[in-house]
């Protein structure tokens, strides 16, 4: 049997609730009202027993809104983050106490680009190399191509990344990624905030690069339309939880009732396999917020 | 389980401390490069600093309170230049988180295959090749506007005294940064509060001796005190490594204290921030 690329058991996480001076006050009169705010302060629960697997060669789609926990979830297997219960493991390695071998088979693409705004892209994508161990005359070889892939002129990279527009930056950022060839890449909400040509262009290198080499590729969007464009299977998060996972057709199936599967879109699956609008979760980013 | 050598054995890796320490130098240097206006205000700073504080031996004596200035000009000139030198090694590798926060690649970098002793020496290497540089040229700029003897100078005893008292400075620096890493929002500001200190008691513009006795203790455990104790005596005095053995023993006991615990203080943080969720956030 084949060890799962990505394979999560009862993960929790909590957000807050630590440790405040003021639950420590005195009973009485003076201090009633500091220690009940002090107690106000519960830990949100941002994911709540995530178990699911993704096999080697798969795009797996974690579908959900703002602030339904898909972020938390990757930082957690970016080992970025520890999960308060259950496991995570990449390829067999468990990203608390392997966290070294998992950061060798791993890459990520947020959708914040992060970049070292003054230096050039060239100079950025130099640095990430070889942190990942790439010599400098290997990024220099490997990059032009990946670069020609995206769509994005090479003169430009020499540039300071606060002269490229913000979807050039995110095209850099997919490049620094892709440029160490990691055997499972973390794609969280990569095409937020691109036009449609920048987002064109990354949904396409994507797909390429699936089809080409031995990648797992983990994707987290609100997305509905890329979500069913590149994920083999999709897992619905809503409120910390997945409520749903499947195949989209298997998914649009499990709603049809009768009506044909293939004029039900992806959002009214999304609806009735969850019970919220894609919109919805944004309450709970605000109660992580005010916990933390 | 996916073995981790076999995702190693692609072609142009070359994975080893040195090269993946070099990322960080690297990095740095261009970033410096980039940010070249910051630098010189910063050189301009030290150069009118230590000009301003080397002056006031002058003053000292044309009022007549001291009829060897020479003397004092020295002492205040390599305090003022042994202080220019600790501050921009501890703020270099103080700034190891703060920098990531600032330019939002925390997360980036930190989830890079390096081991954090690696990354932590790669600032350090960075942080004292920055500092001799700075100090150089704040050196060179400033020691014409006073007539210095030199003359009796050891400035391979002092260039010992550097080199030894990095590794212990770089070490403090370390475990300063490690603030920003428990608190975004103030670490910063809370590592520059203990550079302050070190300024205080370390005898950077007198003599440790006229600290109140309750503050002089604090003197003992900076390792700033007896890096400037060793540089005074191979530069104004012209002692020799071998005179200089009580400092030097010092100093290496402080690197051999500091460095591995301070990483190690480090990695306690690291892991506390990474189970709070601390490491997402800008400061």
């Amino acid at each position: 049997m084949t060890t799962p690329a990505i394979e999560t058991r009862h993960v929790n996480k909590y957000f807050g609730g630590g440790f405040d001076y003021r639950r420590l006050l005195p009973i009485g009169k003076p201090f009633d009202r500091l220690r009940a705010t002090g107690a106000r302060k519960r830990p949100a629960h941002v994911l709540r027993d995530i178990s699911f697997g993704a096999q080697r060669g798969e795009i797996y789609g974690v579908l959900g809104a703002n602030g339904s926990g898909k972020s938390t979830l990757v930082r957690i297997l970016s080992t970025l983050l520890l999960p308060d219960s259950g496991e995570a493991r990449i390829f067999g390695h468990d990203v608390v106490r392997e966290s070294s071998e998992v950061r060798s088979l791993i890459n990520r693409v947020s959708a914040d680009p992060s970049f070292f705004r003054n230096m050039s892209a060239v100079e950025n994508l130099l640095f990430f190399g070889r942190v990942y161990g790439l010599s400098p005359a290997e990024i220099k070889r490997r990059l032009p191509g990946i670069l020609a892939r995206l769509g994005f002129e090479w003169e430009r990279a020499q540039e300071p990344m606060s002269h490229l527009s913000r979807g050039q930056q995110q095209k850099m950022a997919v490049a620094r990624s892709f440029l160490t060839s990691p055997v499972l890449m973390l794609l969280d909400e990569p095409t937020t905030g691109l036009d449609p040509r920048s987002k064109r262009d990354v949904q396409a290198f994507v797909r390429q690069v699936r089809a080409e080499h031995d990648s797992t590729i983990l994707l987290t969007t609100h997305d509905m339309e890329e979500a069913e464009l590149l994920c083999d299977r999709i897992a619905f998060i809503a409120g910390g939880r997945i409520v749903a996972e499947g195949t989209p057709f298997e998914l649009r199936e499990r709603v049809a009732r009768g009506r044909p599967v293939e004029e039900i879109t992806m959002e009214t699956v999304f609806m009735e396999l969850t019970g919220k609008r894609i919109e919805e979760d944004e309450d709970v980013k605000e109660e992580v917020l005010a916990a933390l | 389980m996916l073995n981790v050598g076999e995702r190693t054995a692609q072609p142009g890796l070359i994975r080893g401390p040195v090269n993946l320490a070099y990322a960080f130098v690297e990095r740095q240097t261009n970033l410096w490069k980039r940010y070249w206006a910051w630098e010189l205000v910063w050189l301009v700073y030290g150069v009118v600093n230590t000009l301003a504080i080397t002056f006031i031996a002058k003053e000292a004596e044309q009022a007549g309170i001291t009829t060897d200035a020479s003397n004092l000009v020295l002492f205040l000139l390599l305090g003022t230049l042994v202080w220019a030198y600790l501050s921009a090694v501890l703020d270099d590798i103080s700034l190891v988180i703060t920098w990531e926060r600032w330019e939002g690649t925390i997360e980036h970098t930190l989830m890079a295959p390096v081991s954090r002793a690696v990354h932590l020496i790669g600032m350090s290497i960075f942080g004292v090749l920055h500092a001799i540089v700075r100090t150089a040229l704040i050196f060179a700029i400033a020691v014409p506007f006073f007539s210095v003897d030199l003359g009796q100078a050891n400035w391979f005893a002092a260039a010992v005294v550097i080199i030894v008292g990095s590794v212990s400075v770089a070490g403090l620096g370390i475990l300063t940064g490690v603030l920003p890493l428990l608190y975004p929002e103030r670490g910063t500001q809370m590592s520059f509060m203990i550079q302050a200190v070190v300024l205080l008691i370390s005898g950077v513009y007198y003599s440790v001796d006229v600290l109140p006795p309750w503050l002089r203790v604090f003197s003992y455990v900076s390792p700033a005190t007896y890096l400037l104790d060793g540089i005074r005596g191979a530069i104004i005095d012209g002692d020799g490594v071998q005179d200089l053995l009580g400092p030097l023993g010092i100093l290496v006991l402080f690197g051999i204290v500091l460095v591995p615990g301070s990483i190690a203080v480090f990695a306690v943080a690291e892991r506390w921030a990474r189970k709070t969720g601390q490491l997402k956030r800008q400061g």
